[in-house]
């Protein structure tokens, strides 16, 4: 939107006006985000800028959060846990998401609104009603406490991404290219392997992100149903955060901001191949 | 697949593992920070080292009544001792969530053999709980926050014009509701009486509202001794342990007020269906008796509710520092001490905390 | 004959290649095809339905069901069906509380019912308790020992209640949910102001999270306008201060937030570095309502911008330069013209955050302090702590639920749930 050469003064001072209220707003975005990292570097136990900081002393600055990060028991093991968490039911979500969105994407699939409503509705439903009604249940039937209910209750939260977006990349899809292969003489699981499944995959692995980090950074859920031996990083994060705030908290944010900018880059980069892939020009 | 496969598995197997070790563990509720730290010291380490057994600390005793009420109509138990105050043992003993306890059957004697019962200092045991310590709450601030002498009594706590500042108080009517009374003029031997009075509870928010706007509210026990430390809050209520802790380890200029100290029990209780009894009746059996509770008060300055505990008890683990003058059992600072009255709570407590909650939500 | 072809043609069905008739065919193979979609579809539906949908049918239900008094009590339960509440009750139901108490004692249950009714009456609980304790030693008649033991045995209100709450379904947490509750004559009737929260916190929680919708649509508004009007590489790198905070977990943004707000953070730092704020005067802007608003307008903010620049992208520059080189104003050309094509996206974008921001839990908690919480929050309360009432968090949690339904079906009807795009 460069200013055509017979803006008036009003339009441009408007023009010009806009922009930097635009960059506030950007800088309103991303600045607490940023002001995160270099605070985890503190050598103090304090969450602003120390003197030393500010003048650029050597002094200021410290490794001791992230020493210990990785060197208390408490921290790492909630970690794994995470980890164990995340990525078991990312992997069942993916699994069960996939194949429904496949489901409803064919012609004939009879009340794909209303099964649809139903497969996105724990995306919608707040989720303290889904700890509430989970916490309950599992306990009932003895989950409660495990890492099955747990990773069984972040499948629920995960799935609805899952469909989502590989129905989005279903529905950009080009029948044609079945009967292409069809005609061609390849069968259905040729089919499905070498035609559709790489134009399937960008959706199935965006959706797997997310649902992997849905899962990582769920609270509410694994706060009422988490026990001793599962406690994931997030219950310890949301206790120091209520009770006696540590800087090595913010240690581990710059870590997860660091996963989220890896995980940013991952997902463009899928966009970017999926649509050289569509033979869509970028963008 | 094949890793999908893997990793199904390798959950299935945790889990089995986890059944398996069961035998051998302990989990054991408590409250977190500095005291869950006292009870490693004192009887978990121990323990362990002498039996193989392995404990599993979880920090949930703030809800502790209700989950072990979730638990217990769930039909899945999964505590096995949890540390809990004495009058949500009273609610928990009534409604048949925990088990009754014969102290005499479960406890060790003192070590010149008085029965457990005439060791326990009166009136904390329960029918269902055994007693480790006696703690108080009290007011206790800042004295950087205040040019000159700080606040001495309830009433200073409320005179914001002499002592200006925040104030942080716990986000229960329990004890709030009484100190509010106490400033307001009512005896110490009266309170709970006008307590049970819709005038005498409409009198003592009225009194709660005239400092509300300078009060920020605590939730857990960590939580005082760092809103005092960052000056935060001028003046606090907190566990006298917590205050204690703050001024020796981390050097904090903070003092105790005992004017009007509340002080408590806090104990163990075992939940009803839960795993393996003997075990359990073992780890008390160890962790209760005379030496044990008063190792704890080398890690923490909480009184041992046992009459023998009391002359064990020394100095600071690691430093020269008396213990006895910090115990809310010290007669100096009992001068003015209110016990909290556990059968008041049990009865009123449930109107007095929805009422307490909508106000502080208003 | 031609004509009869014909006429034969009409009434004899089309036949397949394998002799069936077409249209039966034709059925059979779609009948196969739904039952291939269905079957992919299958597992994941099964298992929401089990371990999602169940489980919440499970929550409305216990918030109704209401088996306490009668399984505590079963013999006074029936006993007080005849009762009909204007005098303390016969001989017959001291009897059957007598023979209910003897049970509750051994079996441990007593304390149950106690707890139920001392919610409403304070005090209960430790009377039914007492003479519980005693009841065993007594004999028939009961009524006058019990009013010996304790006066409060002629409290109507006590019976009353006790009546009221054999019934197995009941709407009290519904009333309570909404701060009204049965008086002394069973009416329906708000409770009493000091106890009024819940309507209340209903109302703020609608109220913030409609403010926070508006916040986000006036800071989205103007950045998806910029994204969209600038060349896609510009745009897309833009795009990333965007996507980042989105990428971001929830907790770390909420913890960025508190250290940048409190009162020893960086921005009061800074405020009174800049000799704007004196040290002693610094200012509150956590642990209260503002903390709330601008975190979690910070946090929704992204799902405002993605379904608005979705759209935006869409929309031609030319028409705006049209409609101006037509003779419209500038602002009379965006009003006109651009502004009602981005509808789509800014009703996608408002649904979207005022339904996760009326389920906002942890944001609140951590940053809300007591004015800036949410009703999740309340639905936490009433599931932890001492006097929690996971009967009455059902209730609210419901209620809750509907309301998000309900806004989440206008969605659909409105948008198409199918059209959410995420990154």
């Amino acid at each position: 939107m460069a200013l055509p050469a017979y803006a008036t003064t009003a339009e441009r001072v408007w023009h010009h006006a806009f922009r930097v209220i635009c960059g506030l707003i950007f800088f309103f975005l991303i600045a607490p985000i940023i002001v995160i990292i270099p605070l985890a570097f503190n050598a103090e136990p304090y969450f602003t800028f120390t003197r030393e900081m500010l003048t650029f002393d050597p002094a200021g600055y410290s490794m001791r959060w992230f020493d210990n990060l990785v060197t208390s028991s408490e921290w790492t093991s909630s970690i794994a846990n995470s980890f164990i968490i995340s990525i078991s039911s990312t992997i069942l979500a993916t699994a069960l998401g996939t194949l429904a969105a496949l489901g409803l994407n064919r012609r004939n699939m009879p009340a794909r609104a209303v099964i649809t409503a139903v497969l996105i509705s724990p995306m919608i439903v707040p989720l303290i009603i889904t700890a509430a009604a989970l916490f309950s249940f599992f306990a009932r039937v003895g989950l409660s406490q495990t890492f099955p209910g747990i990773i069984l209750s972040h499948v629920v939260l995960g799935t609805p991404f899952v469909v989502l977006t590989v129905t989005a990349s279903l529905a950009g899809f080009d029948e044609t290219l079945i009967r292409a292969s069809q005609s061609l003489g390849a069968n259905q699981s040729r089919t499905f392997f070498k035609v559709i499944l790489p134009l399937l995959l960008p959706g199935v692995i965006s959706g797997a992100l997310f649902a992997f980090v849905t899962s990582l950074d769920e609270v509410v859920i694994v706060n009422f149903m988490a026990g001793p031996e599962q406690t994931p990083m997030t219950v310890r994060m949301f206790s120091g955060l209520r009770e006696e705030i540590s800087p090595t908290i913010l240690a581990l944010a710059s870590l997860l901001v660091a996963l989220s900018i890896i995980l940013l880059t991952t997902l463009e980069l899928i966009r970017r191949r999926n649509e050289r892939l569509r033979g869509m020009s970028p963008g | 697949m094949k890793r999908f496969l893997l990793m199904t598995g390798s959950v299935a197997a945790l889990a089995v593992t986890g059944a398996v070790a069961q035998d051998q563990q302990l989990t054991i509720v408590s409250w977190g920070g500095a005291y869950s730290n006292s009870q490693q010291k004192a009887y978990h380490e121990p323990y362990e080292e002498k039996t193989g057994v392995e404990i599993l600390n979880e920090d949930k005793s703030a809800n502790a009544l209700a989950g072990i009420r979730a638990q217990v109509e769930a039909g899945n138990v999964t505590w096995d001792v949890v540390d809990m105050l004495q009058a949500d043992a009273q609610r928990a003993c009534d409604e048949g969530l925990i088990l009754e306890i014969d102290h005499n059957e479960w406890l060790e004697p003192a070590p010149d053999g008085t029965p457990a019962t005439e060791d326990f200092i009166e009136g904390t045991l329960g029918p269902c709980f055994i007693p480790q310590i006696l703690y108080a709450t009290m007011f206790a601030y800042n004295t950087e926050a205040f040019d000159g002498e700080g606040p001495k009594t309830v009433e200073d706590v409320w005179d914001l014009e002499k002592f200006p500042g925040t104030r942080s108080l716990q986000k229960i009517p329990q004890k709030n509701l009484e100190w509010a009374l106490l400033a307001d003029g009512v005896e110490v031997d009266q309170v709970y009486e006008v307590l049970a009075t819709r005038e005498g509870q409409d009198r003592a928010f009225a009194k709660l509202d005239e400092i509300k706007d300078n009060v920020i509210w605590w939730t857990e026990g960590a939580q005082p001794p760092q809103m005092l430390a960052d000056q935060e809050a001028a003046i606090a209520t907190a566990y006298n342990g917590r205050i204690f802790n703050a001024q020796v380890n981390e050097d904090q200029p903070f003092k105790i007020m005992w004017d009007h100290q509340m002080f408590e029990t806090d104990g163990w209780v075992v939940p009803v269906d839960t795993g393996n009894l003997d075990l359990i009746k073992d780890y008390i059996r160890f962790a209760t008796d005379t030496q044990r509770l008063a190792d704890q008060a080398k890690y923490i300055s909480y009184g041992p509710a046992r009459k023998s505990s009391a002359p064990l008890v020394g100095m600071l683990e690691g430093t020269d520092i008396d213990m006895k003058p910090h115990m809310p059992t010290n007669p100096e600072n009992l001068e003015t001490a209110i016990p909290f009255d556990v059968q008041f709570w049990a009865d009123y407590g449930d109107a007095l905390e929805e009422r307490f909650n909508a106000w502080v939500a208003g | 004959m031609a004509s009869s072809t014909e006429r034969r043609g009409t009434a004899a069905p089309i036949l397949a290649a394998d002799g069936t008739p077409l249209k039966q065919a034709l059925r059979r193979s779609q009948s196969i095809e739904r039952r291939r979609a269905l079957a992919l579809v299958a597992p994941l539906l099964l298992f929401i339905l089990i371990v999602f949908v169940v489980p919440i049918i499970a929550m409305i239900w216990r918030s109704v069901y209401n088996p306490e008094i009668r399984e505590f009590l079963p013999q006074t339960a029936s006993a007080l069906q005849d009762w009909d509440g204007t005098e303390v009750p016969p001989e017959p139901v001291f009897q059957a509380m007598a023979a209910d108490m003897i049970v509750g004692v051994e079996n441990r249950t007593i304390g149950r019912a106690a707890a139920r009714i001392n919610r409403e009456i304070p005090g209960a609980r430790s009377t039914m308790m007492r003479t519980a304790r005693q009841v065993d030693e007594w004999s028939a008649p009961y009524r006058e020992k019990f009013i010996e033991a304790d006066e409060d045995w002629t409290n109507l209100e006590f019976w009353r209640i006790l009546k009221r709450e054999t019934r197995l379904l009941t709407p009290t947490y519904y009333l309570l949910a909404l701060d009204y509750e049965y008086n002394a004559e069973g009416e329906i009737a708000p409770r009493p102001e000091v106890y009024q929260v819940y309507k209340g916190l209903f109302f703020r929680t609608a109220w913030m999270s409609l403010l926070i919708t508006g916040l986000c649509v006036l800071l989205a508004y103007p950045v998806s306008y910029l994204l969209a009007t600038q060349p896609t590489r510009t745009a897309n790198l833009l795009l990333i201060l965007v996507l980042l905070p989105f990428w971001t977990s929830l907790l770390v943004r909420t913890s960025a937030w508190i250290v940048l707000l409190q009162q020893q953070g960086v921005l009061n730092d800074l405020l009174v570095a800049a000799g704007l704020v004196d040290d002693n005067g610094r200012l509150r802007m956590i642990y209260n309502r503002t903390g709330t608003i601008i975190a979690m307008t910070h946090i929704l903010l992204p799902f405002m911008i993605l379904p608005l620049y979705s759209v935006m992208k869409t929309i031609p520059p030319s028409y705006l330069r049209a409609a101006k080189s037509l003779g419209a104003h500038p602002f009379r050309a965006w009003w006109r013209v651009y502004f009602p094509l981005t509808l789509p996206g800014l009703a996608a974008g408002c649904i979207l955050v005022f339904i996760l921001a009326i389920g906002y839990y942890i944001t609140p908690a951590l940053v809300g302090g007591e004015t800036g919480i949410f009703i999740s929050n309340l639905i936490a309360q009433n599931m932890q702590g001492s006097s929690a009432q996971l009967k009455l968090a059902a209730a609210l949690a419901t209620i809750l639920l509907v309301a998000v339904l309900l806004i989440y079906w206008a969605f659909n009807k409105l948008v198409g749930v199918d059209k959410l795009k995420f990154g």
